[in-house]
């Protein structure tokens, strides 16, 4: 079982009353809420938490991309992830990951991609998300229409820009480069893992299933929610005659560990009060351009919806509805399941309950959401580190994990000494 | 209000629904945004003396999914000059609303010779950050009615499942018809048109509704300063973004008496 420490950053000081005096986190959330000297306290504190991530023992740490979002402060999750690249040494740094069509020319994300895997020697984790609405269709402006082609596109150009030895011409629909050839080279071979992000499509099941690729549901709403998706996922892998490795599947869930149920809940209601009443606070009017649900997955909706079906509480609503129809308060947040709370033993039970009836072998936890402190961020980090994870680690040991980055040799790999100022009276 | 006369033609692989009727002398009409799912009574006003002939837009109601192979602007208006030809309008008026407007521009634009005279409705293609139009495919699925006609019930009968029309396929035709729209003006509505204005030779009719919420009123006065033929803006009274759906009799009047 393979236990993965995921941060968003968010923006940990929106107003009490955001959710009355502003229509939308997302996409124009205004720029008067954003203080510069506190977002860098923001930042420095979000990458100590992953460092010290890193050092508790999680298998990887994980960053992901936003644009325009209160609650997202990574446009560039690989400028944190070339930090964490020399600030860790043995987790795999999970980029989760670079929304592909947004790339001009996408050959940048195999750059920039190669160059973390390089830097880290090689613990790469090369997440390939579609992006949401939010961040593709309004924040930066691409055709909802084009815009799945374009990902897949540069999803091909990409890998070839990985693998093949020779400069190629890329003569494709949407890109045209006649001279492709990166310098440097991705350090694993014949590829970084390439992880996928789905919403629950079936095309994305299937490609997944197809490519060989970890398919990954990142739902705010819990195990109780992706129980449908993962499912459909494993049914696709099923028709497809594939083995259901739970390794081929990750899955996010928020994670809140105190000494007793009444203590945890306590400890974390604010943070996810503040995640599920301001973070989620998005204009529905953002969410959804059309032609970016396929109309696959628009049929999909809709017929679940006639049949009233079981899994329409997330599946074949559109991004709007879900974040219309969120659970705010704290007693709600835990009955929804959006967040694990308990007592070490508590939290492990849950979530080996996850990972066997969603049959998955990454977990991606939050231990920071919403306006967490960072006392409280080591608390949570640190006793889950030290007193849940030992209680899962034995989960899926029957199989392999296929799709783990294969770092260099230790024995190989650069010493990077700890920075040392100079200090002033030298 | 009977039925027209429905026929199938080719454009890149995806049939295309072509629908005529009246007679007399041909006019053109390319819809406008959401496309029509259903005949309305503003072609009933042109049928009275025309021939009247609705060739539908790649990707809109009744142009299947020909949308999804047209990836350039290029790519758009060689399908639309194909289904004008295909639909024995080549040389005939054409009349055009919103996104088909702007569509019917661009044809009068580089090939004058497809174009007798030309009536726009409220068209796309142009951006003027001072007085930037509505975006269409940011807003709340209730405010839509209401931003596409100033009666919101009119675009609410057009866009209802029909007796017997299959009721997954049906919401899903009008979801597309949306992002066809957007695959050409995805995301500002800016095409650029504005250099190719001056290229339209034929007398061209500017009709705007009086409340119009999508394009503002200042458009009408900027295509005319750029249009190189002589031009002529009408204002519709109690009508909105889409005025031949408001005030069909109306908008057609202004039309038929704009083309003599």
């Amino acid at each position: 079982m393979k236990l993965m420490w995921f941060h968003l950053m968010p923006y940990t000081e929106l107003p009490a009353d955001f959710r009355e005096a502003n229509p939308s986190v997302w996409v124009d959330i205004h720029s008067s809420l954003f203080d510069p000297k506190r977002a860098h306290l923001m930042y420095n504190d979000f990458m100590d938490e992953l460092e010290y991530a890193a050092q508790c023992g999680f298998d990887a740490v994980c960053v992901n991309e936003h644009h325009s979002n209160g609650y997202g402060l990574m446009p560039s999750p690989n400028l944190i992830a070339s930090s964490l690249a020399r600030r860790t040494t043995d987790t795999a740094i999970c980029v989760m990951g670079n929304s592909l069509a947004l790339y001009n020319p996408p050959t940048r994300v195999a750059e920039e991609f190669a160059m973390i895997d390089v830097i880290s020697g090689g613990r790469l984790i090369a997440g390939f998300p579609v992006g949401t609405p939010m961040d593709t269709c309004y924040a930066y402006g691409t055709n909802p229409s084009q815009l799945r082609q374009r990902y897949h596109e540069a999803h091909d150009l990409v890998v070839r820009a990985w693998t093949e030895t020779d400069t190629f011409a890329f003569n494709g629909r949407f890109n045209q480069q006649r001279y492709v050839n990166i310098w440097p080279r991705p350090i694993q071979r014949p590829h970084p893992p390439i992880w996928v992000p789905g919403g629950g499509s079936v095309e994305t099941w299937r490609w997944c299933a197809e490519m060989d690729y970890v398919y990954c549901y990142l739902s705010y709403y819990g195990y109780k929610a992706g129980r449908a998706t993962m499912d459909g996922f494993w049914a696709e892998m099923e028709r497809l005659g594939k083995p259901k490795n739970p390794y081929q599947a990750g899955f996010l869930q928020f994670i809140g560990v105190g000494e007793s149920r009444q203590h945890a809940f306590d400890l974390y209601a604010e943070a996810a009060e503040y995640f599920y009443g301001r973070c989620l606070h998005v204009d529905p009017k953002w969410a959804t351009p059309p032609g970016y649900t396929s109309e696959g997955s628009q049929r999909a909706g809709i017929e679940s919806q006639i049949r009233k079906a079981a899994d329409s509480n997330v599946r074949g609503k559109s991004t709007g509805e879900r974040f219309a129809s969120v659970a705010r308060e704290m007693e709600a947040i835990v009955d929804n399941g959006y967040v694990i709370i308990g007592s070490p033993d508590e939290v492990a039970e849950q979530l080996r309950e996850v990972a066997v009836n969603l049959n998955v072998g990454h977990l991606m936890l939050l231990l920071q959401y919403g306006n967490m402190s960072k006392d409280l961020t080591r608390y949570n980090t640190k006793l889950f580190a030290e007193q849940v994870m030992p209680k899962l680690k034995d989960l899926h040991s029957g199989w392999d994990d296929r799709w783990w980055p294969k770092p260099m040799d230790a024995s190989l790999r650069a010493a990077v000494p700890a920075f040392q100022p100079r200090l002033a009276a030298e | 209000m009977s039925e027209p006369e429905t026929l199938t033609v080719d454009v890149n692989g995806f049939p295309t629904r072509i629908w005529r009727k009246g007679s007399g002398p041909k006019i053109g009409f390319l819809a406008g945004f959401g496309g029509l799912p259903r005949w309305v009574p503003f072609l009933d006003e042109l049928a009275k003396t025309r021939t009247v002939i609705v060739p539908s837009v790649p990707g809109f109601p009744g142009g299947d999914r020909g949308h999804s192979v047209l990836d350039s602007h290029l790519d758009w208006l060689l399908a639309v000059r194909e289904l004008l030809e295909k639909a024995d309008l080549a040389g005939a008026d054409l009349a055009g609303s919103s996104v088909g407007a702007s569509l019917a521009a661009e044809v009068a634009a580089l090939w004058p010779a497809m174009v007798r005279k030309l009536a726009l409705i409220a068209p796309f293609g142009l951006f003027d950050e001072t007085d930037p139009p509505t975006d269409p495919w940011a807003q709340r699925a209730d405010a839509v009615p209401g931003l596409m006609v100033n009666d919101p019930e009119i675009w609410k009968a057009l866009k209802a499942v029909p007796d017997g029309a299959n009721s997954v396929e049906w919401p899903i035709e009008q979801v597309r018809a949306s992002e066809s729209a957007a695959r050409i003006f995805w995301p500002l509505g800016n095409t650029r048109l504005e250099k190719r204005l001056r290229l339209i030779q034929a007398p061209t009719l500017l009709v705007w509704g009086e409340h119009d919420k999508i394009m503002p009123r200042s458009y009408a006065d900027k295509f005319a300063a750029g249009i190189a033929g002589k031009t002529e803006v009408r204002v519709i009274p109690g009508a909105g973004h889409l005025a031949e759906l408001d005030k069909p009799a109306e908008t057609a009047a202004a039309i038929l008496a704009f083309l003599g």
